[in-house]
């Protein structure tokens, strides 16, 4: 049971015109695994992750998420998934229990068991006495706690994860993966994007992808013996050879005037 | 169904819950609505009139006495001299210019014509035409007036013929400009919010990102679309009551079709304009290019529907144009409805073409809408 | 870098240059922000002269090719030789004769004509007889203002057929008008609406663009990045407003040029002083932009000001289309609010008159008036918000 793949990647690629953001990757993530996604601003991360969540057509290759092909069946991926962007994406003018209720409807909870869910989440969550006031108006560790938790709400096979902790303070981005165990424990699959390398430590097997390869894939312990080092930074150092100045630059201007 | 229900209901809390935009989707467009439907007439009146009288006799006096007895005309000035008067021309302080030249009395009585000039401001072509014809009229009474006043009775005049001609104008026996802009203006500003909040709404989730987290769930995109685009159409259905609730209160216009029919082809209509807004939402990054596009369009649909301006008038080709102008066939039917009593079949041609518009907009739009990027 | 400079040059000369490079840089940076998206550039420039095109040819106040149709009860030599007339002149196309006095409700409804002309019993035994016939003239006024056109151009028609008839007749006491069309003598609307459509054009796009270019940065929290740079807050606007002053005056260029070239409009005055004066309205409307961006918190609630509370007031209020002198005396004074109608003058007096500053100085300083209390206004606002 353990060794089901739930996602499974095969020469994977993804083209922009002239430029190839994702370069024929392949992995398999196991069920009930977290599984590290690393890599360098700009080196294709959250391209390759848009595939496998269904938002993104690939170029060529293979991939199926969940037992489900990306080209073909994307709609049935979306049932079996969640997905947190790296851009907070709850409804700011929406207030806590809103949001919550929002999402569970669209994925097609019943009431009753929205309600459930609901109470649930905000208890565990401590939110009890700011339920009724507006996202927008928490601070951001909050936003992103509740923000992994509503993407739980309809019981996922897997979790996407991108670069969820970027900007949160250490002692909630500890707070934050004391939740992703927990869901792990349950059974839930994790994929999580990083460039925080501590964190890549938390993580059952890690890929350090560069330049829109997959550099490097193994668990964190054999990734150091590999490359003789004591810690994920100096591996993450040695392998992601800064890429050229210019490259993340135009990428970075590119993507802020979308 | 159940999960078009949750958008509708978020869609709604965040509309209410936004206080700055409340007053301007609603309160603005009934302001503009009670306001500016008063400022669109063609009539020309007080029209700004002045003379230069070289004559000074009763005769050129009498005529200036009937300008100032019309109704039209607003005597302002006499001017000394005609340099004066050409300035006063030029800063636009006034549009008519009588000239009386000297022995304008003498000429008439002795040799039974006398010559007038008339200097018009013709900037504004069309009210230059209709000040013309307000001057002639006046200078024909004045005439007949000279006849009865001076000739002999003794001598029979040869009489003239005479074709009188009787205007009659029907279902706005006033020529009251208003009963036609309420419902025209009512129209343009169902139009303009409707299409302004749909053509920025899916386009602002797309720039603050959470377009891209219903993206990844397992909605379909009908279900989406339909449940984005109620909301709207339930404000311009509200927008229209409140609009015909005021003309009946403060405007008194007439409602002399059915009401149910109006709002029956309103309900179709709306589907147009935010099918369009969705399409414009479709194939833009953001909000900004988003209302440009918007505005672009609904300057021309405004200016080109036949409300302000006469369709008939414009280059064939022009016309074509209209054809494509959905707010050109809600003034139609609003005006055939309201103030003809236009029943179903009349409006039926326009029905037709409103239905298939709204198939067409709605059924690329949800065509072009992906849920990928 | 920056403090490293700073660090090394004392001299004020130089801080100033590199204050002033400092900020060009920025403005720099903005012009890239709209100039490398070909889509908006497109846009932006595309969209005003697609729409000065069609308005020039398109709109009119005139009356052409109206359809009528005609009730004639007597079918006789004069009201064959009054119709023969109508039809001939390019402003009415007869479209269906018809026979019952009942038949011109159906017509009506039916929306396909605007008038019916109703012809007398005997009408030209009348006019033998009687010296008078009568003629019917019923319009549909459910637009009363083409309604009340129609009635002229017919009445002017019947009153030349009038002259034609008694021309044989010695007519006594004649008063001859000569009527002189000054500013437009062949009262070509294209002369009334291109300034209007300039004005809205420019009115509308700088206005909007500004207040949502401020308003964005405002939501995506990078204008708290701005402020917090060494540059001023004013330098901060001036840098975002910049490069819509130059994209503005593109457009105003090409407007002037096409309504010079194509639709034939004289510029009778000095095309220098009709720049000035376009480059004043640019900078007024800006401001307007500037102020909405100050009272808007999102992009939504400036789009909506600048759309829904200036498009339609801009072209009823302003003398584009409907003359302010006929308006109802409260909406005439309203209508000085509107930078708009001050800028219609502007033009019209530049390009038909002729006139110069000294005829349009007082139109002048309201604008620049205008924009001055736009700006003083939105700095007052903008004090208390960082307060």
């Amino acid at each position: 049971m353990k060794e089901e793949n739930v996602i499974e990647a095969d020469q994977l690629t993804k083209t922009f015109g002239e430029f190839t953001a994702v370069n024929a990757i392949s992995f398999e993530v196991k069920k009930g695994e977290i599984f590290g996604f690393l890599g360098a601003n700009g080196a294709g991360k959250t391209t390759a992750m848009k595939m496998l969540i269904g938002i993104s057509k690939p170029s060529a290759g293979k991939a199926a998420v969940a037992g489900f092909d990306v080209y073909s069946q994307p709609e049935s991926i979306k049932k079996n998934i969640g997905y947190m962007s790296q851009r907070f994406a709850l409804y700011d003018d929406l207030t806590v229990k809103e949001n919550i209720t929002f999402f569970g409807g669209i994925y097609g909870l019943s009431r009753k068991k929205i309600r459930e869910k609901r109470e649930q989440l905000i208890s565990e969550l401590g939110l009890e006495n700011i339920s009724n006031k507006l996202v927008g108006s928490l601070p951001l560790g909050w936003k992103q706690k509740l923000a992994f938790s509503v993407s739980l709400l309809h019981g996922p096979k897997i979790v996407f994860l991108d670069e969820p902790t970027g900007g949160v303070d250490p002692i909630t981005r500890r707070h934050f993966w004391e939740m992703i165990y927990k869901a792990a424990d349950q059974g839930t699959t994790i994929f999580v994007t990083t460039h925080y390398m501590d964190e890549a430590e938390y993580c059952d097997r890690v890929s350090i992808m560069v330049e829109g390869k997959i550099e490097a894939l193994d668990t964190p312990k054999k990734l150091k013996e590999q490359f003789k080092v004591d810690s994920m930074n100096d591996v993450f150092l040695k392998l992601a050879r800064i890429p050229s100045p210019t490259l993340p630059k135009g990428k970075g201007e590119n993507t802020d005037c979308n | 169904m159940k999960t078009i229900g949750y958008i509708i209901q978020k869609e709604f809390k965040q509309i209410f819950r936004n206080k700055g935009m409340l007053p301007i989707i609603f309160i603005l467009p009934i302001l503009q609505l009670v306001i500016l439907s008063n400022a669109a007439t063609y009539e020309v009146k007080n029209i700004k009139f002045a003379y230069i009288d070289y004559d000074h006799t009763s005769t050129s006096r009498a005529l200036v006495e009937k300008f100032n007895a019309s109704s039209y005309f607003n005597v302002l000035t006499d001017f000394p001299s005609q340099e004066i008067a050409s300035a006063a021309l030029l800063r636009g302080e006034v549009d008519v210019v009588l000239e009386i030249p000297n022995n304008f009395e003498r000429n008439l009585l002795k040799e039974k014509t006398a010559d007038l000039s008339i200097t018009i401001n013709a900037i504004d072509g069309a009210a230059a035409g209709v000040e013309n014809g307000y001057v002639n009229q006046i200078l024909q009474t004045f005439n007949k007036d000279v006849k009865t006043n001076i000739i002999d009775t003794s001598k029979k005049p040869v009489q003239s013929v005479a074709i009188e001609s009787i205007p009659s104008f029907w279902y706005n026996t006033t020529l009251d400009y208003k009963t036609f802009m309420v419902p025209g203006i009512l129209v343009l500003l169902v139009t303009m919010i409707t299409l302004f909040l749909s053509g920025m709404n899916i386009v602002r989730e797309k720039e603050i990102g959470t377009l891209e987290q219903i993206n990844v769930t397992p909605i379909r995109k009908s279900q989406f679309i339909i449940g984005k685009l109620f909301p709207f159409w339930v404000i311009g259905m509200g927008l229209l009551t409140i609009g015909l609730i005021l003309a009946k209160a403060i405007f008194n216009i007439p409602m002399e079709g059915s009401i149910a029919l109006l709002y029956a082809y309103t309900s179709i209509y709306i589907l147009v304009i935010l099918g369009m807004g969705l399409l414009i939402s479709n194939f833009t990054d953001t909000q900004q290019q988003a209302m440009f596009i918007a505005w672009f369009f609904i300057v021309i649909f405004i200016l080109m529907s036949g409300l302000f301006t006469p369709i008939e008038s414009m280059p064939k080709w022009a016309q074509l144009i209209t054809e494509f102008n959905p707010i050109k066939y809600f003034v139609e039917i609003v005006r055939m409805v309201m103030l003809k009593g236009a029943g179903f079949t009349d409006i039926l041609p326009q029905l037709w073409k409103t239905m298939l518009y709204a198939a067409i907009m709605n059924g690329l739009a949800v065509w072009s809408y992906r849920k990928t990027i | 870098m920056q403090l490293k400079i700073n660090d090394e040059i004392s001299s004020p000369l130089w801080e100033l240059e590199w204050k002033m490079k400092r900020f060009i840089g920025f403005i720099k940076k903005e012009f890239y922000h709209i100039f490398r998206d070909r889509r908006s550039l497109f846009i932006l420039f595309g969209m005003p002269i697609a729409q000065i095109l069609l308005f020039g040819f398109a709109i009119t106040n005139e009356i052409n090719n109206v359809n009528i149709a005609i009730l004639d009860h007597s079918k006789d030599a004069s009201t064959g030789e009054i119709i023969n007339k109508i039809s001939a002149s390019k402003y009415f196309t007869v479209k269906q004769i018809l026979t019952r006095e009942t038949d011109i409700e159906t017509a009506f409804k039916k929306g396909k004509i605007k008038a019916v002309l109703n012809f007398e019993k005997d009408f030209s035994r009348n006019l033998i007889a009687e010296k008078r016939a009568t003629i019917q003239i019923i319009t549909d006024a459910t637009d009363p203002n083409t309604a009340n056109s129609i009635t002229n151009y017919i009445n002017a028609i019947l009153q030349n057929y009038q002259q034609e008839k008694n021309r044989t007749i010695a007519v006594e006491y004649q008063i001859v008008p000569q009527t002189r069309m000054v500013y437009n003598p062949e009262l070509k609307s294209v002369f009334m609406f291109v300034p209007g459509v300039m004005t809205i054009i420019l009115m509308l796009v700088s206005a909007m663009m500004t207040s949502i270019s401020i308003t964005r940065e405002k939501e995506l929290g990078t204008m708290e990045i701005l402020l917090v740079s060494p540059l001023k807050p004013f330098q901060v606007i001036i840098g975002k407003v910049v490069p819509y002053i130059f994209l503005s005056i593109i457009n105003a260029s090409v407007i002037v040029l096409l309504s010079i070239f194509i639709f034939k409009m004289p510029v009778q005055g000095s095309l220098f002083l009709l720049g000035l004066e376009s480059v004043l309205f640019i900078i007024t409307s800006l401001a307007l932009g500037i102020l909405i961006s100050t009272i808007a918190e999102t992009q939504q609630a400036a789009m909506m000001i600048s759309l829904m509370g200036l498009m339609l007031p801009v072209i009823l209020l302003s003398g584009f289309i409907f003359p302010v002198a006929s308006m109802p005396v409260p909406l005439q004074i309203i209508s000085n609010i509107i930078p708009a109608k001050w800028f219609i003058i502007i033009i019209k007096g530049i390009m038909l008159k002729g006139v110069g500053m000294a005829y349009v100085w007082k139109e002048t300083l309201i604008l620049i008036g205008m924009t001055i209390f736009f700006i003083g206004l939105s700095i007052k606002k903008y004090k208390i918000r960082l307060e």
